[in-house]
């Protein structure tokens, strides 16, 4: 009886998603387009990099990936002190 | 025309990994449907980003007066993709250490709070 | 495992590394960066580690580990040379030196002499992305197992 209660529910929240995914916005028409149009036309200029992606990871938004690389040093640094040997 | 249906493939990844978590018993199984979770997500916010008719924000090479694709959500999108790997691999390492004490790797098997 | 694993591993180890440092080193011009090109070369290293067996690499822990500490020093070295300005401002791009090349705007077909600070940021986060993930398959190859309490 839970069980079939649990699958409604769920069934109910993906019917929900599903629909947030039709509604949410036509596709490939996105809202706001200035701050993106600033970094592709000036991240030649700018920071002299073809790749815009690239200009917008190390320049502009240097801190996340600063935020990043202190994640991935934190996660491995986490996984060493949980998987060592002990005693050893 | 497409219509909304990139949408409506993310979410329906993000209902799957939902499903998993919901009826999976399993704690390897459960990483997995964080990681379609992630997945959807990631799917989501680069689906959100795209032009129409648009090609990728690089200009070597590029097709003349072609519009360009949002570059922020890509590379934020590659910020999240390596948070969710680190978690990821510090869920797996939790599962077993879990399989360690416990000797199962059951969820409804070790919901007592003592070490 | 079997010796036509190894044979097969021996000969892609250096072909996915060389496309790693191609996807590293062309970051700025390319698809690719230094988190997708570390990703290709750690790859390879988890090939090396299925192939070979984790306990042939078991002493080379500490030099992942110099590797990944190598890279975040020298990335936050590099957004340190900007500090006269902003932190992580561009101080070589366009300035002539070091990847100093100016770049005219619009399609162009690409130099890799250009971007600043950019090419040596990918490099130092492709070390720090391959010495991370090589690092964690190692550590569940090596520790992971049922019996290794």
């Amino acid at each position: 009886m839970s069980r079939w209660l649990g699958v409604g529910a769920f069934l109910v929240v993906a019917g929900v998603l599903i629909f947030a995914g039709v509604a949410v916005r036509p596709f490939g028409v996105p809202p706001r387009t200035e701050m993106d149009a600033y970094f592709n036309r000036f991240s030649q200029p700018e920071v002299a990099a073809n790749n815009a992606v690239t200009a917008i990871v190390f320049d502009y938004r240097g801190y996340d990936t600063l935020g990043e690389a202190t994640v991935l040093f934190t996660a491995v640094t986490g996984v060493a002190l949980i998987l060592r040997r002990r005693g050893k | 025309m497409i219509g909304n249906l990139p949408f409506v493939v993310c979410m329906i990844l993000v209902a799957l990994g939902l499903w998993t978590l919901v009826a999976k018993r399993n704690l390897v199984k459960l990483v997995i449907g964080i990681g379609l979770i992630e997945s959807g997500v990631n799917l989501f916010l680069v689906a959100l980003g795209y032009v129409h008719q648009g090609i990728p924000p690089i200009y070597t090479y590029a097709p003349k007066d072609a519009p360009m694709v949002l570059p922020t959500p890509q590379a934020l999108t590659l910020t999240s993709i390596v948070i969710g790997l680190a978690t990821t691999a510090l869920m797996l390492a939790f599962a077993v250490v879990i399989y360690r004490h416990k000797g199962t790797l059951d969820a409804r098997k070790i919901r007592d709070l003592r070490g | 495992m079997t010796v036509v694993v190894r044979t097969i591993a021996r000969v892609l180890l250096p072909i996915s590394l060389e496309f790693g440092g191609y996807v590293i080193m062309h970051g700025h011009l390319t698809p690719g960066g230094g988190f997708q090109g570390g990703a290709v070369a750690a790859s390879g290293l988890a090939m090396v580690v299925v192939a070979f067996g984790a306990k042939r690499l078991s002493g080379k822990k500490g030099l992942l580990s110099a590797l990944e500490s190598l890279g975040g020093v020298a990335f936050t070295a590099l957004a340190f040379l900007g500090l006269g300005l902003t932190f992580f401002a561009n101080v070589l791009a366009g300035a002539g030196g070091l990847f100093g090349n100016p770049v005219p705007y619009g399609v162009n077909p690409g130099d890799l002499n250009t971007a600043g600070t950019l090419p040596l940021m990918n490099w130092a986060v492709g070390f720090k992305v391959l010495a991370g993930l090589g690092a964690v398959v190692l550590l569940f190859a090596l520790f992971g197992g049922e019996h290794d309490r």
